[in-house]
């Protein structure tokens, strides 16, 4: 369980770094953020939200059961979408902030 | 490392910016002008068990239920053993809370008629992916109250018995701190990480609580002194394999049963449906070559299962990432639970400080809400506001009498000699061959295998919690001579003690309560029965002079006001 920042994408803005409740992600001497610590993510997904870039990827760990496919997210401000990558398909959940939750 | 000091002073510190500490910083913002410090080891806006989002609040008194049926159901799911004068006076706050966190932003769903939507009898569900940033937002609107993110906070300052407020350090910054206040409140949250957990490799860290909250609550006020009550009452979740992810959404939301690689529905073999039973049944259909177990969702419609990603996308992402990553979804195929290694964590169960009814500590001065307040289980989101808000009023009466601290020579020398404690982590010991990783593997071993962890299928043999109390005491003096490079080392070098002390209490508690109760919570192989004529009442401890010292408490009753007395 863990997360993966694109050099790419990223812009270096810092909001990743703050926002994770353990503190796992540091910047580099290059600006850019980076995972310092893959292990010990809880998975919790606020620095993939915080993300204003979509430059982070939320995947499972091969330990359980991951096997490539990831996940990132765009803020439309009312929703979210969910972008899910798994090889060459892409699919896109929609989240309404107010009425996402049937359960 | 040369470490700044920063020395603050403040009417009231609040330790830990969760869900409880929030809420008791908002209560005091708007009943005083009174000034607070919340002391955050993560950032507000995305800490504790609620960074990720939830999506129910469990306690909430519907229209059909009464705040005496709602303590009626926490006493029997907890098999007698609660605080009543607790959990009632936390239950009368309820859906106060409730409407306090909704005028503050958060979505909550509604029938026609513009009453909530129940899920289950005592639940309803909200839209709570944002539930953090609401909560913090509203703190910082506030004046009176100054959030310091990223400031970790490892020991009470305590004048003659009293606590007069902490030492800490901050992770980002070389500054160490001392903040002294008129009264604290201790709301840092339960444990994790004690027990080797479900997925040890690389995703250990993907658990069902947060593995941020490594019980420093409960661990500085071992080491003060406090009165600590139930930490034999473990807590374990049953959830999706794997991922680690509720079952409630699809057991309660969508009415799944649980059943057995049969498809039979083994909760009919008991009359109990408490949740330690259904994790207990899960178990035993298990070792008796009946599992795995499921919660039964194949055959639902696509629609549902649609709606289920997106509810699990609203607090869980892993198992809808699962779903579409293997391609068999609920509809398709039934989901795998199984039980998560045990946590210590006082919202769910009944572990944590021994508070009066105002939830003060045994220690004047020091209060305690949330998941580290002990005696009132089932608390959940509202149970720890409605907390939060009763420890903030009573800090609040408590400050009307107290001066603040003057930083005399003594507190000085005091300032130094803690900071000099921390500076020994920096000091490159050769001696030190173990590094922090090992020490916590080697931790959550002793406590798997010794103390009733997964793979002992949580039973505990008292026979081998005497190697258990020993080993940690042997690792708790390797942690003490762990190299630090940086603060965020030092982060880890405390994290790990505190685990080891709250271990340490934990395997006194498992040796006093000689029986079993609440099922895998506490299941004894040498004390196999339930034994209410000699055990409903409760085990607590104090940590004096190295060692801990037994008291045993009688229960208290709904309508009695608890004072601490001797």
């Amino acid at each position: 369980m863990s997360i993966a920042i694109d050099r790419e994408i990223c812009k270096g803005c810092g909001a990743c770094v703050e926002i994770c409740p353990g503190r796992l992600i540091y910047r580099s001497e290059e600006g850019w953020s980076y995972m310092k610590y893959p292990r010990d993510c809880w998975g919790c997904a606020s620095c993939v939200k915080e993300c204003q870039h979509s430059a982070i990827r939320y995947y499972l760990g091969a330990d359980i059961g991951g096997k490539g496919a990831w996940l990132t997210t765009e803020d439309k401000e009312e929703s979210i979408d969910f972008i899910i990558v798994n090889g060459e398909k892409q699919q896109v959940i929609t989240v309404n902030r107010k009425e996402s939750n049937k359960y | 490392m040369q470490l700044k000091t920063q020395v603050l002073e403040t009417d009231i510190l609040i330790i830990g910016g969760g869900t409880a500490g929030c809420f008791s910083a908002l209560t005091i913002a708007e009943k005083s002008d009174a000034r607070v410090i919340i002391a955050e080891k993560a950032h507000i806006k995305r800490s504790g068990c609620l960074a990720a989002g939830v999506n129910a609040l469990n306690a909430f008194i519907h229209e059909n239920e009464s705040v005496d049926s709602y303590v009626d159901y926490v006493k029997a799911d907890s098999q007698g053993i609660i605080r009543e004068d607790l959990v009632y006076t936390a239950a009368l706050r309820l859906n106060d809370v409730t409407r306090k966190i909704e005028s503050l932003g958060l979505p909550i769903l509604k029938d026609a008629r513009g009453k909530y939507i129940a899920r289950g009898r005592r639940g309803i569900k909200i839209n709570g992916e944002n539930i953090k940033p609401i909560l913090a937002k509203a703190v910082y609107s506030h004046k009176n109250i100054t959030v310091l993110n990223r400031v970790n906070m490892i020991d009470y300052i305590l004048d003659s018995n009293c606590v007069i407020g902490a030492f800490g350090f901050s992770v980002e910054e070389n500054v160490f701190y001392a903040i002294y206040a008129r009264a604290v409140i201790c709301a840092t949250g339960g444990a994790a990480g004690l027990y080797r957990p479900n997925n040890p490799g690389f995703s250990r860290h993907k658990m069902w609580y947060c593995p941020f909250n490594t019980g420093a609550g409960y661990a500085m006020g071992i080491r003060a002194g406090a009165e600590m009550t139930t930490f034999e009452m473990r807590f374990i979740a049953l959830r999706c394999k794997d991922t680690i992810s509720p079952t409630g959404t699809i057991a309660n939301g969508l009415g799944a049963r649980q059943v057995n690689r049969y498809g039979f529905e083994y909760i009919e073999n008991y009359k109990d449906r408490s949740t330690p039973l259904r994790l207990f049944a899960t178990v035993q259909e298990m070792l008796k070559g009946s599992g795995p177990c499921f919660l039964r969702t194949k055959g639902i419609t696509k629609e549902q299962e649609a709606d289920l990603y997106k509810a699990y996308l609203n607090m869980s992402l892993a198992q809808t990432l699962k779903w579409i990553e293997t391609g068999k979804g609920p509809s398709s195929e039934n989901v795998e639970i199984e039980g998560t290694e045990p946590y210590i964590v006082g919202g769910h169960t009944a572990s944590g400080y021994w508070v009066d009814t105002k939830r003060q500590t045994t220690l004047p001065g020091l209060f305690a809400a949330g998941d580290v307040a002990g005696g009132s289980p089932k608390k959940y989101v509202t149970g720890c506001f409605a907390e939060g808000q009763i420890a903030a009023e009573s800090a609040l009466e408590y400050i009307k009498n107290r001066n603040p601290t003057v930083i005399t020579m003594f507190e000085r020398r005091r300032i130094r000699r803690k900071k000099r404690e921390l500076n020994h982590f920096f000091r490159k010991k050769l001696f030190a061959i173990h590094s922090i990783d090992e020490i916590e593997d080697a931790m959550q071993k002793v406590m798997d295998e010794n103390a009733g962890g997964i793979s002992k299928n949580y039973l505990i043999e008292h026979s081998k919690l005497e190697y258990a109390r020993q080993r940690i005491d042997e690792l708790l003096e390797l942690a003490r001579n762990l190299n630090a490079e940086d603060m965020h080392d030092l982060l880890f070098i405390y994290e790990i003690i505190d685990r080891l002390y709250v271990c340490k209490a934990l395997i006194h508690h498992l040796q006093s309560r000689k029986e079993s109760r609440w099922y895998n919570y506490m299941s004894s192989i040498e004390y196999p029965e339930r034994d209410d004529s000699q055990w409903l009442k409760f085990v607590n401890s104090v940590y004096e002079n190295g060692k801990f010292r037994t008291i045993f408490r009688e229960l208290t009753g709904r309508c009695e006001f608890y004072e601490h007395c001797n």
